[in-house]
């Protein structure tokens, strides 16, 4: 047997492969299937009942959390995949090192609160607006602004090659943050703006849909997750992610080949922008009240972290990534409090907080450093990226 | 004329690499550009194909002046390079790395035909048609940089040293494909290291030195120069 036809057969122990060869009408019923469950999933009696069992000891070890409410749990991981979506077009396909991400997360949300608050200052002070819009109306809004935030820091960066982008949008996130915190202008400082608007649809009873209750928010969330990736995946597969990669492989080969890079590679940051407004958007939605305390410069990083782990260039990964890096600290939360994990320990008098959730940062710098020793191209890794990678480790130390 | 150059500087940051190059490419030639490491080849080709912008003088292409038109409309226009040092796609198959030299072309049925025609030039491609292009030898990424740029249709074929690190054996095999080419229709310009073979080869040469033209002259006749003979040709 030749050594090609036995790693074919180590492929096909790969789950995806396998997914890959059944016929297409039985993928298409294990996709719908999945997404039934993924809406199910915030159901009590559903996802009471996921878990391990615990192989010594008695019972059993959920799958949700029990520090806080699984719905809101999931919420928060899908406007955390959102983020990692767009990121991932903008570093996994483009290739381009975005460090301010959640900048434009907090355009979207702010421009958001701005238009739906009865006391945003645009009523109030300023009487730009008759009254509040309504949230629908206000989302294409705060998707063209991100949008023309990232192609308004991209227009004179996007031109130099090099580390320009990464510290200039790394300060473009800073500055929104900063601004927000400080000027009383129009955002409000950190007393922020509160009572945004939720989005519409009543139930039969004549009840709001969207109020507290996360469940309705989380399937909105994973509707336009959906949608997204549908997006995503098109473009990736057209004349416009062909360019992309080749942009990312070689830029210089492909400007050889024709292919127009600045065009593409602001492209690239204006879509991944319009969906971190996106994201923005749907989570103020859900907030009721924003202020600059939600856009500091660790989401930009958990974010990136987001799709690193997951692995650029494969939305499979931004999708994982996304969930992670918000599920697991929950989660791991919930585990200290099956195993009595405490939350502080005191040494002397000094109490050092030790709960899973503050050292959640720990635990994925952690996780990231061996991740990244073991499978740099991430968990979910994009086969033609993974190849790249090893292309490059062949430069940087020569095999032999 | 197709490629007129007409006295051109070109700055690297503060470092002149070119003082007033002008040369020229009729229809139909194979020009070699022949000079020692560092003499200003590369820059000259990267001016062409516009992924460095001169400092002074134009380039004029079918009587156009494309010095200041951005690279990817050169291609457009009909200048193709392949890049020093390959630089092919590695994540990339062969076959995409194709694709990818036929990007702004939209005539699918003529570009399946012109794959068919580099496959037949480049037999070793086709073998490996599905093998990412990080993971071929050197040889076979040159082979794939010249093919990847044939799939443009070039009116111009801009070649940067297509003999680099290749075996001799694979150097003649190269060198009889530009002929092939040519003949086809296909004007080229190539810089050489290989100036035994360049300037046999070429219908014309031009040799440089520390970004000067020198010499000019037929292939045949530079390859008889002595001063040449004896500076890129290890012959006393
Ligand atoms: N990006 C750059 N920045 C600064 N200087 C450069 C750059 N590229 C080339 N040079 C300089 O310009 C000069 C000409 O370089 P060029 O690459 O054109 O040489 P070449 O004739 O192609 O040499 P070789 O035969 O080694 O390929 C050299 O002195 C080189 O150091
Ligand atoms: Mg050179």
């Amino acid at each position: 047997m030749t050594t090609e036809t036995v790693k074919k057969q180590r492929w096909k122990l790969n789950l995806r492969d396998r997914f890959q060869d059944m016929p297409k009408p039985a993928r298409i019923a294990a996709m719908v299937v999945f997404v039934v469950l993924l809406y199910l999933l915030p159901t009590k009696a559903f996802y009471e009942n996921l878990g391990f069992p615990i192989p010594m000891g008695s019972g059993y070890l959920p799958l949700y959390t029990t520090g806080s409410d699984m719905a809101g749990v999931l919420f928060q991981c899908g406007y955390y995949i959102l983020l990692a979506l767009g990121l991932n077009v903008v570093l996994g396909y483009a290739g381009l090192l975005d460090l301010g991400f959640f900048g434009f997360f907090a355009v979207g949300a702010y421009t958001v609160a701005l238009l739906t608050s009865p006391e945003s200052k645009l009523i109030t002070e300023y009487n730009w607006l008759e009254s509040p819009w309504p949230w629908l109306l206000t989302v294409p809004i705060a998707i063209a602004l991100a949008m023309l935030s990232g192609v308004l820091l991209g227009w004179p960066t996007l031109r130099l090659r090099g580390d320009y982008l990464a510290i200039v949008t790394l300060g473009f996130a800073e500055i929104i943050r900063i601004v927000a915190k400080n000027q009383d202008w129009i955002l409000n400082g950190d007393r922020g703006i509160p009572s945004v608007g939720h989005p519409p649809g009543t139930w039969p009873d004549g009840e709001p849909i969207f109020e507290l209750e996360f469940t309705p928010y989380y399937w909105l969330v994973l509707t336009v997750i959906i949608g997204v990736i549908f997006l995503i995946r098109n473009l990736a597969n057209s004349r416009v992610g062909r360019a992309w990669v080749a942009i990312r492989e070689d830029e210089d080969a492909a400007e050889l080949m024709g292919v127009p890079t600045f065009k593409f590679k602001l492209w690239a940051f204006a879509i991944g922008a319009a969906i971190g407004g996106l994201s923005g958007s749907l989570w103020a939605g859900q907030a009721n009240f924003v202020n600059s305390a939600t856009f500091s410069l660790e989401n930009s990083i958990l974010v990136l972290a987001a799709v690193l782990l997951g692995g650029a260039g494969s939305i499979g990964g931004a999708i994982l990534g996304g969930f992670l890096v918000i599920y697991l600290p929950e989660w791991l939360r919930s585990v200290g409090d099956v195993f009595g994990w405490p939350t502080q320990v005191q040494v002397g008098n000094i109490h050092i907080d030790v709960s899973p959730t503050s050292l959640r940062f720990v635990i994925f710098g952690a996780l990231l450093i061996v991740v990244m020793i073991y499978r740099p191209q991430g968990l979910w890794p994009n086969r033609r990226r993974a190849a790249e990678l090893k292309d490059r480790q062949k430069e940087v130390a020569p095999v032999e | 004329m197709l490629l007129e150059i007409d006295d051109i500087t070109l700055h690297y940051g503060r470092i002149q690499a070119l003082h007033g190059i002008s040369l020229h490419v009729n229809e139909g030639e194979v020009v070699a550009l022949i000079g020692a490491n560092g003499a200003g080849k590369s820059t000259i080709m990267r001016a062409i194909s516009g992924l460095r912008a001169v400092s002074s003088g134009a380039i004029r292409f079918n009587g156009e002046d494309i010095s200041k038109v951005r690279a990817d409309l050169r291609v457009a226009r009909g200048i193709c390079q392949a890049p020093e040092g390959r630089g092919v796609f590695p994540g990339m198959s062969v076959q995409e790395n194709l694709e990818m030299g036929a990007y702004i072309r939209r005539d699918s049925a003529a570009i399946a035909q012109d794959m068919e025609r580099v496959f037949g030039l480049f037999p070793r491609l086709l073998e490996r048609r599905k093998q990412a292009g990080g993971t071929l030898s050197g040889g076979e990424q040159q082979m794939l940089a010249v093919g990847r740029a044939l799939m443009a249709r070039p009116k111009l074929l801009l070649l940067d040293e297509p003999s680099m690190g290749l075996a001799p054996m694979i150097i003649q095999q190269i060198f009889t494909i530009i002929t092939e080419i040519n003949q086809q229709g296909t004007t080229v310009l190539l810089v050489e290291q290989n100036a035994q073979q360049a300037l046999s080869r070429a219908h014309r040469a031009y040799v440089l030195e520390t970004g000067n033209i020198v010499k000019e002259g037929t292939g045949a006749d530079l390859l008889h120069d002595p001063a040449v003979k004896a500076a890129y040709l290890g012959v006393a």
